[in-house]
């Protein structure tokens, strides 16, 4: 079995008032241990500020570009990987 | 899609990517941007992350022997902080489409590389305020200009790091200031610390600029604003009034202030030295991977354990989910 | 080089506010904000030195050898969160041999009771002073001395003295997320795979004993404690060993193993090199 931790996204309320904004992500096991290690590492433990914490591949994105010819419009995931630009050999025509 | 359509739709995405560039504009994780800028990326970013996490080592070990417990605060503090600066870069990194395993990997073989400073040992506390004073104090100098990197994810992380790095810098010049005012051993100490660590330094900043084949087009992608000279006499000008105002000497007969070019002219560090500890030959190179690859292996049941007691949870998640609906 | 960075660069310099993170672990605020410092009538100056030097052995001694972790943690962020935990309790003992140093009124300050005290003088539990182990071996030592410690200075912030129990106050919160986080980890590895399982029942076995002297040191946290690591053994399916009677160990009296003497010659190498330095 895997034993790498999935990646996670992290949104952090600096302050009431204001919206989550995305701060970077982090590798953890499970949520709890993403929230927690966000906690550790985006806010040093500042009690009062509100963390998310998303596992990068249940975030679908836009994709803001519409000049680009390979993505459909309905979404896709948040980074684009460079293993998509991997073409088959045998495929023709592209 | 036929071949035309194609080449046509690839020379209209470099085209929109050389725009963004050059209207000063950032590139972003799902822009398309050519092999090239993103394997550079990979590169540097995978190289300053792991700069971070192996320059924990050389200041780690004094957490420990701190002489007050004030200093065992602030350095416990500033090496955790580069755990932080680390896990930001490699988070970094991982936008542009590679894991964090694989750079770990690459670390391990050999095929990354860190800095070259982190390679040198650390002989006694005063090593502490040197590295913060020279080392942050260069690091400083090469990554304020990150914070306008023409790739967003990396000049973000940059600017959280360029705010903790300054805290770092003032902590070693602060000691350093402290241990001059003491005893005759300290200010030996410290003298002793800056002989060691000044060429170092100065080779933080990489080969000259007709020796570095990569930097013309790090810089004309905008990932890098400025030549490794152009820092490394920004960095000289910015520490010799600090040495002054300390009272140390810098080891460097020919540092003198040049008034006409408005700046320092200063020796040439030994580049071929540089060479040799980037290629695995510096005096603490295999212990520092040692314990790097030491930490990640003791490390593997542990991770595994995680991974595995997660999946258990989301099983048991799933069954009772399954069972409500039933 | 453009104006630009130095716009960046001189914006570094500003706002030093956050500085007091560096002196005081993780935490925000000055604890002792407004809080009168002079020594309450009716508060028994010896008895509250003890009290203090003892909880400040404790946590300095156990964030020693947090330190030592230090680069070897199983995972990266693992490495800053034992860090904040390290600093968080480095930041109780500041405060605390502070207060000792005022209430034993000798002129001795927080560098005085760390650096020079020899080992008979120290008064942490035993628990504290056992050498790293693997990962299972810290995360157990961290739950049972974070459940201890929470169960003891919660007891402790209605104490006569403001200044310990403004201090109590503010490692109440810190060591509730210790707590947490040990108890966490214990529960991953228990449920975890076969090794993580073996390994933290191993760990459990080496340092339950230890509990006894806990508890005689702090009788009245015994209840809360017992309760604690009963829930999170169960949660983590493991077994608690049986009490074996065995000698309790006695730190709060001065006796300690070998690892102590290893443990502070490393501690207080550089500061007795050279007694005249200033840092």
């Amino acid at each position: 079995m895997s034993s790498s931790w999935p990646l996670y996204e992290v949104f952090v309320r600096g302050k009431r008032g204001l919206n989550h904004v995305h701060v970077g992500s982090l590798h953890a096991a499970d949520e709890r241990m993403a929230l927690t290690n966000a906690r550790d590492l985006y806010t040093r433990r500042n009690e009062g500020v509100s963390i998310w914490v998303v596992r990068s591949d249940a975030i679908t994105a836009s994709t803001p570009d519409e000049k680009d010819p390979f993505f459909s419009p309905s979404g896709d995931k948040v980074y684009r990987h460079p293993t998509f630009y991997a073409i088959p050999d045998d495929v023709p025509h592209i | 899609m036929s071949g035309t359509d194609s080449a046509e739709s690839a020379t209209r995405l470099s085209a929109h990517f050389d725009a963004t560039i050059a209207h000063d504009q950032r590139i972003e994780p799902r822009d398309w941007m050519p092999d090239g800028y993103r394997a550079t990326l990979v590169r540097q970013i995978a190289q300053h992350a792991h700069s971070e996490i192996i320059g924990m080592q050389p200041e780690g070990e004094w957490i420990t022997k701190a002489p007050s417990l004030r200093r065992k605060a602030i350095l416990f503090a500033k090496v955790q902080d580069e755990a932080g600066h680390g896990l930001y870069l490699y988070s970094a990194a991982e936008t542009l489409g590679i894991d964090r395993d694989e750079l770990t990997e690459r670390l391990l073989q050999g095929r990354q590389k860190y800095s070259s400073i982190f390679n040198y040992p650390t002989l006694s506390f005063a090593d502490v305020g040197v590295i913060g004073w020279f080392v942050d104090g260069a690091a400083i100098c090469n990554q304020v200009p990150l914070c306008r990197s023409s790739y967003g994810p990396y000049a973000r992380a940059m600017v959280r790091v360029c705010k903790e790095e300054s805290f770092h810098q003032r902590q070693g010049f602060e000691l350093l200031l402290t241990m001059m005012r003491g005893t005759e051993a300290q200010r030996a100490q410290v003298q002793d610390a800056v002989d060691r660590w000044w060429w170092p330094s100065l080779m933080m900043f990489g080969p000259p600029d007709d020796d570095s084949p990569n930097s013309a087009q790090s810089m004309a992608w905008k990932i890098k604003r400025h030549s490794n000279d152009e820092l490394r006499r920004r960095f000289v000008d910015m520490t010799v009034p600090q040495a002054e105002f300390l009272g140390v000497t810098l080891p460097d007969p020919e540092l003198r202030w040049n008034e006409e070019r408005g700046t320092h002219d200063f020796g040439t560090p030994d580049y071929a030295e540089l060479m040799r500890v980037i290629k695995g030959d510096g005096p603490c190179n295999a212990q520092r991977m040692e314990r790097r690859t030491k930490a990640h292996e003791d490390g593997a049941w542990v991770r595994e354990a995680a991974a595995a007691h997660a999946a258990k949870q989301q099983a048991l998640r799933e069954t009772t989910k399954e069972g409500t609906a039933a | 080089m453009s104006s630009d960075d130095d716009h960046v660069y001189l914006s570094l310099a500003e706002g030093h506010a956050d500085d007091a993170r560096w002196a005081f672990g993780t935490g925000f605020e000055d604890p002792l904000h407004g809080v009168d410092t002079t020594l309450p009538p009716g508060v028994d100056a010896g008895a509250l030195t003890a009290l203090c030097l003892a909880l400040a052995d404790d946590a300095l001694v156990a964030a020693q050898r947090l330190a030592q972790w230090i680069t070897l943690a199983p995972e990266l962020e693992e490495e800053v969160a034992l860090a904040n935990i390290g600093l968080d309790l480095l930041g109780q003992a500041r405060l605390l041999y502070a207060r000792a140093g005022q209430a034993e009124g000798a002129g001795r300050d927080e560098d005085a009771l760390a650096y020079f005290r020899d080992q008979a003088d120290f008064r942490n539990v035993v628990l504290a002073e056992l050498p790293n182990g693997d990962f299972a071996h810290c995360v157990v030592k961290l739950l049972l001395l974070s459940s201890w410690r929470l169960a003891e200075l919660t007891g402790l912030t209605e104490h006569p003295d403001p200044v310990l129990a403004a201090v109590a106050r503010k490692g109440v919160s810190e060591l509730t997320y210790h707590r947490d986080h040990a108890a966490q980890w214990v529960v991953r590895l228990g449920d975890g795979t076969e090794e993580s399982a073996r390994r933290t029942s191993a760990a459990l076995a080496e340092l339950w004993p230890y509990r006894a002297e806990l508890y005689a040191a702090a009788p009245q946290t015994r209840d809360e404690v017992e309760a604690v690591l009963a829930q999170v053994l169960d949660a983590a399916h493991l077994s608690a060993p049986t009490d074996a009677p065995t000698a309790t160990a006695s730190g709060r009296s001065g006796e300690h193993t070998e690892h102590l003497a290893e443990l502070l010659a490393e501690l207080q190498s550089v500061a007795r090199a050279d007694p005249e330095a200033t840092w």
